[in-house]
């Protein structure tokens, strides 16, 4: 399936869980995740099921005024 | 003579701090820089965002690292968000990511000044409270939008002085100062517009509790220093505010006492 992850297209299997999927896309600790403009809690990242053109949002922390 | 007691500590949220300046994180000439003035500014609260993880900046985790090193309080917000949705979703990440339920709530209504939407600001105020979130709007100096957020909730409200960035000072006193005294009980912060440290002198002489700037420090010509004289510049006016004012008078009146003076008008 297709999934944009940041903004960036990725072909990913439909068996690789949300949590999988980021990590492969390079993620690393400390991130939260949203798909589709809704937050997903860390609780969710694995069991979270995933469809074609999904959209993934994966944030950390950045300097912020 | 009033003096400072716990009583009158900055208090957000039930949290209570000596340090009436709340710093930001971003625009400093450099990480170390960043570290070194918001340490000399005393601040205890200090705000934090989140953005899409860039590998090249080793997924925000250094940032993140040197933040952490300072040991104070974290205030996350919402910059940059235009919608409510987006709005709600930026809080919960933050609060997950950062593991607090403060969220310094920014939603932009134009571009061109980076206005917040006082429409859409109130009503993501509202599914925020309701999701449990403790509410730090940055808002307009409009007493009826102040309002709303207050009877949703809010304790705390934080008023612009000026845009975001313009370091144009606190352009309408009278609008901060109506807000003060409808709200006598709310924490009030003037966010955004302060340019130099006189106009955060302004903010407390006014009432408000605690300002809340990051480019009047982070953009000075010595960041570190211009720290120093927020924090100088803070105690001054809360100083100034507890002690009150001398009543003003439309005609001169000597200091220097005039019984006495030799050679008086030569007689």
């Amino acid at each position: 399936m297709q999934l944009k992850i940041n903004g960036q297209t990725v072909e990913t299997s439909e068996s690789r869980s949300l949590l999988e999927i980021v990590r492969d896309f390079g993620a690393t600790a400390p991130f939260a995740l949203a798909v589709n403009g809704q937050f997903v809690p860390k609780s969710q990242h694995e069991s979270w099921v995933l469809s074609d053109q999904d959209s993934i949002e994966i944030l950390s922390p950045v300097q912020g005024g | 003579m009033t003096t400072e007691t716990p009583s009158n500590k900055l208090n957000i949220y039930g949290q209570t701090f000596n340090s009436r300046l709340l710093i930001g994180s971003a625009l400093y000439p450099s990480p170390k820089v960043m570290q070194d003035s918001i340490a000399a500014s005393a601040a205890e609260i200090v705000t934090v965002s989140l953005r899409r993880q860039s590998p090249e900046t080793g997924g925000g985790n250094m940032f993140w690292q040197q933040i952490k090193d300072l040991g104070l309080t974290i205030l996350p917000n919402t910059a940059g968000c235009h919608s409510i949705q987006e709005a709600v979703t930026l809080a919960q990440m933050s609060r997950e990511i950062f593991a607090t339920d403060w969220v310094k709530l920014e939603l932009v209504g134009d571009e061109y000044n980076l206005q917040p939407d006082p429409i859409d600001l109130v009503k993501a105020t509202e599914i925020l409270i309701n999701d449990g979130f403790k509410v730090l709007p940055y808002c307009t100096d409009d007493l009826v939008i102040c309002r709303h957020l207050v009877e949703l909730g809010c304790e705390v409200l934080m008023p612009w002085g000026a845009p975001i960035g313009t370091g144009k000072g606190l352009l309408n006193p009278y609008a901060l100062s109506a807000i003060r005294n409808r709200f006598p009980q709310t924490t009030l912060v003037v966010d955004a517009g302060i340019g130099k440290p006189s106009d955060a002198v302004q903010a407390f002489e006014l009432g408000y509790d605690a300002i809340l700037l990051n480019s009047a420090v982070a953009q000075a010509q010595d960041p570190i220093i211009m720290a120093k004289a927020f924090k100088a510049a803070c105690e001054a006016g809360r100083y100034g505010y507890l002690a009150g004012k001398m009543p003003e008078k439309d005609t001169a009146q000597p200091s220097t006492p005039t019984l006495g003076m030799p050679f008086w008008h030569q007689s």
